[in-house]
Formats: C-alpha cells, structure tokens, sequence
C-alpha cells in the first residue's frame, strides 16, 4: 500500500480518540481497591519459628533497619542419655520500615526460610516512629505471603 | 427585532458586563473540558475528581483563587512598567475579539462592516504584549521564547487570513453577521433546507483555518515559543500569581473566541434551520456554544495527539505548505464564484 501523506497523522488521532472512549486505568485507590499480585514486594514479614536469630539479615542490611536480640536455652537431648542442646531462643525483631530501602536482601540471605515478601501495603503511619515494627507485627503479614511455587521438573527438593 | 427598548448606557453596561463574564467562562470550561478531562482520557486517566465533589469540576476556579492570593513578583532587572503591563495587553486583545462575536441575530456587541478583518487585527495585538513580556522579562528563555512567538505568530496570520478570503469572496461580505446570513440563506444545487455552511465548499479553508489557529494559539504541536521542556514556559517564565492567570486566560479565552469566528465562517454560526426572528436570538448562544465545543474538540483534539515541531519544520510548514494551499483555495473560490 502506498503512503498517503499524513496518514501517520491521522492513525494518531485514531489512537487518542479511541483512548478517549475507553475506561481510564486509574484506579481510585481509597474509594476502590485494587488486590496487588499474590508475589508483590510490599512488605516484608517474618516467620518466626524459623528464625534462629543467627544474624545474618541484620548483618547484611545496608540500612541497619534491623534489630534482633536472642538469647541462648538449653532444650533436652535428642538421644536418651545425651548432652542437652543449645539453641538461640528470639527476643526481639524489629523492622525499622522507616530506614527500610526494600532491597529485599534480608529476604535472600536468610539460610532458613524465615522472611518473605509479602503483598500487604497498607501500613502507613503518621508517626514516623511508628513504623518500627516488632515480630509480632512481622508474623501477621506472613497471611498474605503465597505459596512458593512449585519446583521446575526433575528438581530434587533437599532433605 | 427585540420586544424591548434599551438605552444607549443601558445596553452598554449590558455588553460589558457579559463580556467581561463571557471570557473567565469561557476559560474555565475550555481549560476543564478539555484540558484536564480530555487530555486525562486520552491518555488513560481520569484527570481531577475531587475538588467540588462531582469529577473536580471546581479544579480551575480554585487555582484561579489560588493564583490571586500568590504574591506578585517582578524580578529584580525587570523593566517593571512593561513587564505588569505586558499581560493585560495580552487578555485586551483576546477581550477585543469577543466585540464582534455574533450569537444571535440581534446579539452582538458591534456588528462591524469590516467584521472579520476587525478580529484579525486585534487577535495578532497579542503577539506585542509577547513581545513585551519576554523583553521586560530580563531573561534569556523569555527573550528567547518571544521572539519565537513573534515569528511563529506573524507566519500563522498569513495562512489564516487568507483562508478567510475564501469565504468572503463566496460571501460576499466581511461582517459576521453578514457571513452568517449569507449561510443560512444559501442554497445546495437549489436546495435550501439546511443552508450553504460554508464548511462544504471550503472545507479546504477551514482545514487551514484550524491549523493555523491552532498555531496562533501556540498550542502543541505549534508550542515552540511556551516549550516548557527547552525554555521553561518561554515568555511566562518569570510570570506568577493573577499576572500568569491572565496569560492563562487569555489563552483559553482566544482558543474559544477563534473556535466562535470559525464556527461563524465554516459551520453557519448561530443560525440553525427552520428558526426564525426572537426564537434565534435566544437559541442562537446554544447553537453558537455547540458548534464552538464541535471546533474547539477538533483544536484540543490535535493538541493533546500531535508532538511539537521543530523550529524549521513550523515555518516550513507555514510558508510552503499551508501559505500556497491557501492561495490555491483563494483561486478555485474566485474561479468559481464568476462562473456560477
């Protein structure tokens, strides 16, 4: 097909007009609400049984926003007769989401599963201190963390 | 004719006052329908929707309010005379306009003989209080930016007056009232019914008419002189408060006022078929607002679509493309209007 000068032109106005008749994309958020995607980052969350408090998020944070305290038991021995074991019982973790950066590289390094993303956004506040958040606050957004997917074929899961 | 007698300083104050009211409204229902809410749909948004609670349409007069309490500032190498001047000279060129302006039969300020040269003439005043602006400004972008305005300006008036001719040569006349009687009376091939609206025989022009409006608006894709992302507003840079709220309205207010002088030469102006005497004077502001909404959405239409041009390509444009298809129209209508 030949050029036709302007046509360019007039397939542009094309687009606009029908932009123009279609809904908008904006949603109006505090009036209607739009679910995010199940594998969001919108905050990181905590699941605390996992955790050994071994340090290594806190250590690794470029931001220092994390604050965890721990201190040592003694649980009975796993064979009858045996020496009892130690292990690192969790006091505290915080959160500071103020100095948060959402790097997420807490969420990688955590040798044991223990922190996830998690789809929740909705934890503004008005005072800026108020935005550190204990492991209590930590453990309830881990409702909103998916499933991990399964595994691609023929991955051998690690004992 | 009307049923009532009034003064001389009656029917004045009258004009004036609906003048003076005409141009803010103007201005604000242009800037609201279009540039907040139809430029917001045609780029997938919804524009404004909350301020006056019904889809923001209080947006603009609250930042007309806004603008009237900012302070005033003139900068300090201002040349402060012309720089406060500069502005209103802008806005009395676009409130000069509106003087001929026919919305009615017997609805007019003044009916000029010389009608649609009178518009043109005091719509380029414009271009001088541009001037003006960027000189006092004391400010390179400003500088800059007029003196594209000027050239752009005066490069557009040529396209734009000479599509005009086409019409007064088939009309025969130059007052808009006459242009507009000349089309409500016309006939198609001897068929009367809907008129003669001149948008049929000189769609040409009006296509010409509408380019080069669009430029004497500086209005995208003509928006060399205001390039906010080159010369940070052009001549407005240093301007604030009601003095941009001036430039603002003059701007929205001429968009509206050559949107009415085109819809007045093209598409029959406040005449509408099968009304006659008192009942057009008062149909005739709705039919004259709805045919300026028609022309004003083809205007916004093009400035929210089209990218701006380069400096080159705009008088190029100008000269060589829109200038001899002008002529060419000015021609064919005076060819045929001695053959028929």
């Amino acid at each position: 097909m030949p050029k036709i000068p302007g046509q360019g032109l007039v397939k542009g106005l094309g687009v606009t007009f029908k932009t123009m008749l279609q809904p908008a994309v904006t949603v109006q958020y505090p009036k209607e609400r739009e679910e995010p995607v199940g594998r969001a980052r919108g905050v990181i969350a905590l699941k605390e049984e996992n955790c050994t408090a071994c340090m290594l998020c806190a250590r690794e944070c470029p931001d220092w926003c994390i604050y965890i305290e721990g201190h040592k038991e003694k649980r009975p021995p796993r064979r009858e007769g045996g020496k009892p074991r130690t292990v690192n019982a969790l006091d505290r973790f915080d959160i500071d989401y103020a100095l948060c950066m959402y790097c997420g590289i807490c969420v990688e390094v955590c040798p044991f599963d223990a922190l996830f993303w998690s789809p929740e956004f909705e934890y503004s506040e008005v005072r800026i201190a108020d935005l550190l958040h204990d492991k209590d606050k930590l453990g309830e957004w881990m409702e909103g963390v998916p499933e991990p997917q399964p595994l691609e074929a023929g991955a051998v899961k690690k004992k | 004719m009307l049923a009532f007698e009034l003064s001389f300083w009656q029917s004045t104050l009258l004009k004036t006052v609906v003048v003076l009211s005409v141009i803010p409204a103007a201005a604000v229902i242009l800037g609201y329908v279009f540039l907040l809410k139809m430029m917001a749909h045609m780029q997938s948004r919804l524009g404004p929707m909350e301020p006056g609670g019904f889809h923001g349409w209080f947006q603009l007069i609250g930042d007309g309010i806004k603008f009237i309490q900012k302070e005033d500032i003139i900068p300090a190498e201002a040349d402060r005379r012309v720089f406060a001047i500069a502005p209103v000279i802008v806005l009395v060129s676009t409130f000069l306009l509106y003087i001929v302006l026919p919305a009615g039969p017997d609805l007019v300020v003044q009916d000029l003989d010389v009608g649609i040269f009178y518009a043109l003439a005091v719509s380029s005043l414009s271009v001088i209080g541009v001037l003006m602006a960027g000189w006092a400004s004391a400010n390179k972008y400003s500088l800059l930016g007029s003196l594209r305005a000027a050239g752009q300006l005066i490069a557009y008036e040529l396209p734009l007056v000479l599509a005009v001719v086409g019409v007064v040569i088939q009309a025969g006349t130059m007052s808009l009232q006459g242009i507009v009687h000349a089309q409500a009376d016309g006939e198609i091939f001897g068929v009367g019914l809907i008129g003669n609206p001149y948008l049929l025989t000189q769609a040409l022009g009006f296509v010409i008419f509408v380019a080069a409006s669009q430029a004497e608006l500086t209005q995208t894709p003509f928006d060399m002189p205001v390039a906010e992302s080159e010369l940070v507003a052009g001549y407005m840079t240093e301007y604030s408060g009601f003095r941009f709220l001036f430039f603002f309205m003059a701007e929205f207010g001429t968009a509206f006022a050559l949107s009415a002088i085109a819809a007045t030469l093209y598409l029959g102006g406040w005449s509408v078929p099968f009304v006659e005497g008192n009942l057009a004077n008062v149909l005739g502001p709705f039919v004259l607002g709805a045919k300026i909404m028609l022309v004003a959405f083809l205007i916004f239409w093009m400035r929210f679509t089209f990218p701006r041009f380069r400096e080159d390509q705009l008088q190029a444009f100008a000269w060589k493309i829109l200038i001899p298809l002008s002529l060419l129209n000015i021609v064919a209508t005076g060819v045929l209007k001695v053959a028929f």
